[in-house]
């Protein structure tokens, strides 16, 4: 056999940054960022390198629950369009080796955080990383229409993790931090689902649009926006949410609203017509939404340590 | 006879093992990093109590 007739299979080769797209980077980034208000938002305070190595922690946690869900979902990703780039569905990664890597990476990140801040903190995300593989990927989400209703829930407990980071407790404050990321997540996610209907279908993914039909879809996104927008008022209620909260809070809800109502309104013609313009600008507006109150909370937070009495204060 | 052109698979076998060396790098400085906080900010009479292990 000469050099020639070597065939290199270089399409197939795996480079670090496929191994880095198993955990998900844009879901982790959200995973930082509301882990690190919670850090920052909760009464005292731990050494800014524990913060650090804690936030960095849960950032890992999230992303090894990326990586179990592409292995136990690799065969769904390989017929969705959405997904079939992921490293599995390319064939740069096996599904051993995304599980190994999931599996020893959740072990180091409870471990690590546990001994870095304290057991609760840890015992959260091992809680949230058992949801996330265990409760969404593989019970729910092939199960029932409620699917991400419930497995929302995954996706809402790093700002309560970040909390217990410095605390070591779960107060009704951290709580409602979690309640607004988990009642965000159905609108979000069925907006999504409008307009990427087929492909759902297609993987046999029994998402609402795809089970009860679009008008059902409409209705659920306006009562779940209205129940979103009671939710993110009540955090008016507690001591972490300031001026900047309430600002964010009435802007974002009468914009979010609106735009539920827009979706309500509608009827399929005429979002084909279109192409989906009111439930893609839902989509994106949504992305904003999360980011406006939890950037809100956090500027509050930073401000109440600046100037005493700062914040709105709050019954809770 | 030695290999003189890089294909495009030794490009990403090399930066899968330069990123495994840099994870493996950066593991054992945040591990120095925090085990220097964690002695410098624990109290010495807390030292072999509870609160030292926490």
């Amino acid at each position: 056999m000469t050099d020639a007739t070597i065939t290199l299979d270089d399409d197939k080769e795996a480079s670090f940054g496929d191994f880095f797209a198993l955990l998900k980077p844009r879901v982790m980034s959200l995973v930082v960022f509301t882990a690190m208000v919670g850090l920052i938002v909760a009464p005292g305070s731990v050494h800014p390198f524990v913060a650090f190595f804690s936030v960095l922690c849960i950032a890992i946690g999230g992303g090894a629950s990326g990586a179990l869900n592409m292995w136990y979902d690799a065969d769904i990703d390989r017929v969705m369009k959405r997904t079939q780039g992921r490293p599995i569905p390319a064939g740069k990664v096996t599904e051993g080796e995304a599980l190994a890597i999931g599996l020893t990476l959740s072990a180091f990140s409870v471990i690590m955080l546990g001994l870095a801040s304290n057991w609760v903190a840890a015992g959260l995300l091992a809680f949230t990383i058992f949801f996330y593989v265990v409760i969404y990927t593989m019970w729910l989400k092939r199960s029932t229409p409620q699917n991400i209703v419930i497995g929302g829930a995954a996706g809402a407990f790093p700002p309560m993790i970040g909390w217990a980071v410095v605390t070591g407790d779960i107060t009704i404050a951290s709580t409602l931090m979690f309640a607004l990321t988990f009642m965000w997540t159905p609108p979000h996610f069925w907006a999504l689902a409008l307009f990427m209907n087929s492909d759902y279908g297609k993987a046999k993914v029994p998402m609402l649009p795809v089970t009860h039909g679009t008008r059902v879809t409409r209705n659920h996104i306006l009562v779940y926006t209205l129940l979103l927008a009671v939710t993110a008022g009540a955090l008016l209620f507690t001591s972490i949410a300031g001026w900047v909260y309430l600002a964010a809070f009435l802007v974002m809800n009468t914009l979010f609203i609106l735009g539920a109502v827009k979706i309500w309104r509608r009827d399929d013609a005429a979002s084909k017509a279109d192409n989906f313009k009111a439930e893609r600008s839902f989509f994106k507006l949504s992305l904003a939404y999360l980011f406006a109150h939890f950037t809100a909370l956090m500027f509050d937070g930073m401000l109440s340590g600046l100037f005493d009495g700062m914040g709105i204060g709050g019954i809770f | 006879m030695a290999i003189t052109k890089l294909h495009e698979i030794h490009k990403r076998r090399k930066s899968r093992n330069v990123g495994l060396g840099l994870v493996l790098a950066a593991f054992v400085v945040l591990i120095l990093g925090l085990t220097m906080v964690k002695v410098t900010t624990t109290p010495i009479s807390n030292i072999g109590s509870a609160e030292a292990h926490n």
